[in-house]
């Protein structure tokens, strides 16, 4: 059953759904993610952090977040 | 005697730069990193885990106001996977002194200097600072010379294997004809082999395993930090002569 108000984007990797007109701010709070930890691509294009509130996600957006980890 | 240890315009205080993986915890890492003394720490860059929001972040252990980033491509094969990690890195905050890794193969984890030698030249010309995991091989290092890499870093054996330096005559023929830093990068298992990478005459050393995956992370941390440092001096004090016999430290005359 599709949800109208829903939609299905990849997310890391994975399906997840949001809510239609989600932006990229509002996922993150969402996700309880800081903005200034992380650095997103859509469908392979970088972000800038300045333009996440007037991001809108779509359907079928590949979404990567990623953030500094321990490595050599 | 002033001996600073400048990387693209930036003075550093140790000459030891350390990497944050293969630790039990973040906690293990921070306090291995206070006992290096270390100014740079190597950090990978990875995807965040949606489902466990609860989980640390190396940030909140490792003030990145207060040490080095240096955000490595670890794990990228491709000059494509190295440039994409570096320019999300980027954007994180501002990143522009990095190090590029790029792979052969699984195995020996070896550079491949084709897609390294591309990648610095992209790199530098979109305005990173480029530091470059390398073969020790003097006309590869030098091609990354003239691409505009801002420090040369061969490895003294493969990345983890904790051999210790292979490859004395390379590193020393690389250090005198490179007019950037050179930093022995892999390789290092003890403290003794961090010391022999100073006194050829590095400029520093960066490793990672060699504290992790020793038993006392934080005791082999402060070794590595007294390592780094007694192999500088000794380089700047010029070790003596080798004899073939000996030579009496005490007086031959007046003996009673």
């Amino acid at each position: 059953m599709n949800n109208l108000n829903m939609a299905k984007i990849q997310l890391n990797g994975d399906p997840y759904e949001i809510n239609n007109g989600t932006n990229l701010n509002q996922l993150l709070i969402k996700l309880k993610i800081q903005k200034n930890k992380v650095a997103i691509e859509i469908n392979g294009v970088i972000v800038e952090k300045k333009k996440y509130p007037n991001l809108i996600l779509i359907k079928n957006d590949k979404v990567e977040i990623v953030h500094f980890i321990g490595g050599g | 005697m002033k001996d600073i240890f400048t990387i693209a315009n930036n003075n550093f205080n140790s000459r030891l730069i350390v990497g944050t993986g293969k630790y039990k915890n973040f906690e293990e890492t921070a306090n291995a990193i206070k006992a290096s003394g270390a100014d740079i720490v190597t950090v990978a860059v990875r995807r965040v885990n949606i489902l466990n929001k609860d989980q640390p972040l190396l940030m909140d252990y490792i003030d990145p106001k207060s040490i080095t980033y240096l955000p490595n491509t670890a794990g990228c094969y491709t000059s494509d996977d190295a440039l994409r990690t570096l320019r999300l890195a980027r954007e994180m905050g501002g990143w522009r002194l990095v190090k590029l890794e790029v792979l052969g193969d699984k195995k020996t984890l070896y550079p491949n200097m084709i897609e390294t030698i591309k990648s610095t030249e992209i790199l530098v010309k979109e305005g990173f600072e480029v530091m470059v995991y390398c073969t020790d091989d003097p006309i590869m290092t030098k091609k990354l010379e003239d691409v505009g890499a801002c420090a040369i870093m061969p490895l003294g054996a493969p990345i983890g294997s904790g051999i210790g330096i292979e490859n004395k005559k390379n590193i020393m023929t690389i250090k005198k004809q490179s007019l950037v830093p050179v930093i022995v990068d892999a390789g290092i298992g003890t403290a003794s082999d961090a010391t022999i990478a100073m006194e050829l005459g590095c400029d520093g050393v960066l490793l990672n395993t060699s504290i992790a995956e020793s038993r006392n992370p934080i005791l082999m941390a402060e070794a590595m930090k007294h390592a780094v440092i007694a192999g500088r001096k000794a380089f700047n004090a010029v070790r003596m002569k080798k004899r073939s016999f000996a030579s009496p430290s005490s007086p031959k005359e007046n003996l009673i």
